[in-house]
């Protein structure tokens, strides 16, 4: 349906996107996910024909978006980062206009417009001008101008940026429903939103693809380094001693929480479920087991794991040297990381 | 193109851009139509459009700033970019509005000669010969106008560069007495032309290598050629120039009712190159 091959996009010196290859299959949600700066909306951009490429090309349904645009235009439908919004036009005539401009003829048009104002709920505001629209409003406008006619193919950047909690959920209800017969591409930097929405993940990071596979295969890639977290009332010395017995342990990291029991993490080799055996361990020695639970990679690590592996490869290295004394405070340091990934 | 045509036009009423260009257009022909026609008796209208050309300088900036600045800077091109529309249409159809914004003050110009038929003699041929070259002549200045609004994100520096460049245009004439007319000083004056030539051709291409042989091939052929026949060169950069006199063509037919038809495809031309020029201008910028 859609395959870039090759794309290279330089500003000057600056590299935005770098030697991309990828296809698009028919009838799925696509997600592009990346930190702010990867080159997705670039990628977008020259995908949608807004942008030419330095190198490579891009084929939509077979048609060069170069050299054949117009063929290769009309089966796209593009919700730029910014909506590309008439101010002085009320939503009505602004998506009357759109459809004119995307050929829909005359007679379909008056039904076209009213289906996707009837999509993007836009009925209370469709005599509105869209200057004094507020930003949820504005965006879905823009939302109902890309799915106008319904194109095969629509290619959402950041769509639910702006919107409140409720408008985002009705937001990814409405592209799952696209997506019956429609193949979605779209962007984000929420995690939660991509791994909820997108049949598959195309991880970009300065401008190359670093992983691209369903959300599951993806936590499954990473699932090398499983790890089972516990907290105990006994001592560090005590946790260690107790878990030595333990088959498949790799490795343990211990350290005394504010509340005066001792938390560990421990690595768990050959993908064994060592929950029983260490219950059985901690309970011979009378030793209260308070949590005991499998944490799973999510696609938040994962992602992290890709998208700051230059950046944090230099810092973890000289990090290591320091924290090997002390594998509390890199405990500390780590889960400080999460936390932050889980704002995101 | 129609759909891109329509919004335009809308939009120049909805903003009032368009209004108050059309308005300070028929006010300014008014008050000299009162002056010239009405009080002095003067029979000629295209007198009265030679006086309102001025205005045109002021007046075609500001209609032609927010064309293609504005679509930049609030991103719309996106819009019009990725619709399966091709750039040559979108371009027309924003000049095509602006130019019917034009032909508006143009058709209510119409009457005028008429009411000084009802007064007396009134000379009708050339007067509806200068109107119509009037508006060609506006034709340009859009196209000059659209050109400079596609270069820059802002309004502001689009108006006053077009500003610029039609004063430069309409005091043509005069700066042309300027010019040197020796046969060294045509020499210079040619290779320095050149020159900025090939700097926009570098600009426009990016290949060194290309404008690096245009400008030394024509360097070199220039001073051949001074060298063999210099008295080629006297003048040669006045005549040259000249030609470049826009606003003559319209003059020619208002003061002295000469129709110069080669002038009315001149006016054509410029037309055409220019609005060619920003669909190449628009066309770079997605590779920039």
């Amino acid at each position: 349906m859609i395959e870039v091959k090759n794309l290279v996009k330089k500003y000057g010196n600056h590299i935005a996107v770098d030697h991309l290859n990828f296809t698009i299959e028919e009838g799925k949600i696509y997600g592009f996910l990346g930190p702010n700066g990867a080159g997705k909306s670039t990628t977008m951009n020259i995908m949608t024909g807004y942008l030419g490429a330095t190198e490579g090309e891009v084929l939509i349904n077979g048609h060069n978006i170069l050299k054949d645009p117009e063929e290769a235009k009309k089966c796209i439908g593009y919700l730029p980062e910014i909506p590309p919004l008439y101010t002085d036009m009320t939503v009505l005539e602004y998506l009357d206009f759109a459809a004119e401009l995307k050929k829909i003829k005359k007679k379909e048009r008056e039904e076209a417009v009213e289906q996707v104002v009837k999509l993007a709920k836009l009925y209370d505001v469709q005599e509105r001008l869209i200057k004094n629209l507020s930003k949820g409003y504005r965006q879905r406008v823009g939302l109902a101008q890309a799915i106008l006619g319904f194109p095969e193919i629509i290619i959402l950047d950041e769509p639910t940026v702006g919107l409140d909690p409720k408008q985002i959920i009705e937001i990814r209800e409405l592209i799952r429903t696209l997506a019956k017969n429609h193949t979605v591409i779209l962007s984000s930097h929420i995690l939660a939103e991509v791994q909820e929405v997108c049949d598959y993940v195309m991880i970009i990071s300065k401008g190359k693809l670093v992983a691209s596979d369903t959300p599951v295969n993806l936590e499954q890639l990473m699932a090398g380094s499983e790890t089972v977290e516990i907290t105990t009332r006994a001592t560090q010395t005590e946790v260690r001693d107790i878990l030595r017995p333990v088959a498949n342990v790799e490795k343990i990291t211990t350290q005394v929480n504010k509340d005066n029991t001792t938390g560990a993490v421990i690595e768990v080799k050959n993908h064994a479920d060592i929950r029983e055996s260490v219950f059985m361990a901690f309970a011979e020695k009378k030793k209260p087991l308070l949590l005991l639970k499998n944490t799973k990679v999510s696609l938040e690590d994962v992602f992290l794991e890709l998208t700051q592996n230059d950046a944090e490869a230099e810092k973890l290295e000289t990090d290591e040297l320091e924290a090997e004394e002390s594998d509390a405070v890199k405990q500390e340091m780590e889960e400080g990381e999460n936390e932050d990934a889980g704002n995101l | 193109m129609l759909a891109i045509y329509k919004r335009e036009l809308k939009s120049y009423f909805y903003s009032m851009i368009g209004c108050v260009f059309i308005a300070v257009l028929l006010g300014f022909a008014g008050i000299y139509f009162l002056a010239y026609n009405l009080n002095g008796g003067y029979p000629y209208f295209s007198y009265t459009l030679s006086g309102t050309l001025i205005v045109l300088l002021i007046a075609i900036p500001v209609l032609t700033m927010r064309s293609f600045a504005e679509e930049r800077r609030s991103k719309t091109d996106q819009l019009l970019l990725t619709a399966p529309v091709s750039l040559t249409k979108v371009v027309l159809g924003k000049y095509f509005a602006m130019v019917t914004v034009l032909a508006i003050p143009n058709l209510i110009f119409c009457l005028y000669p008429l009411i000084i038929k009802m007064q007396g003699t009134a000379y009708l041929m050339v007067d509806y010969m200068s109107i119509f070259t009037f508006f060609l002549l506006g034709c340009v200045f859009i196209a000059i106008g659209m050109f400079i609004s596609a270069m820059t994100e802002s309004q502001i520096i689009a108006s006053i560069s077009t500003f610029g460049v039609l004063l430069v245009l309409y005091l043509w004439s005069g700066i042309l007495t300027l010019f040197p007319s020796t046969a060294i000083g045509s020499l210079i004056g040619l290779i320095i032309v050149l020159t900025i030539v090939v700097f926009y051709i570098f600009h426009m291409t990016d290949n060194w290598l290309i404008s690096a042989v245009i400008e030394v091939a024509g360097i070199a052929a220039c001073v051949v050629t001074y060298f063999v026949k210099s008295s080629l060169f006297e003048n040669l950069l006045t005549k040259w120039f000249s030609k470049l006199a826009v606003t003559d063509v319209f003059s020619g037919i208002a003061s002295n009712s000469i129709v110069d038809v080669s002038g009315i495809i001149f006016y054509l031309s410029l037309i055409v190159l220019f609005v060619f020029l920003t669909v190449q201008m628009i066309q770079k910028r997605r590779w920039s």
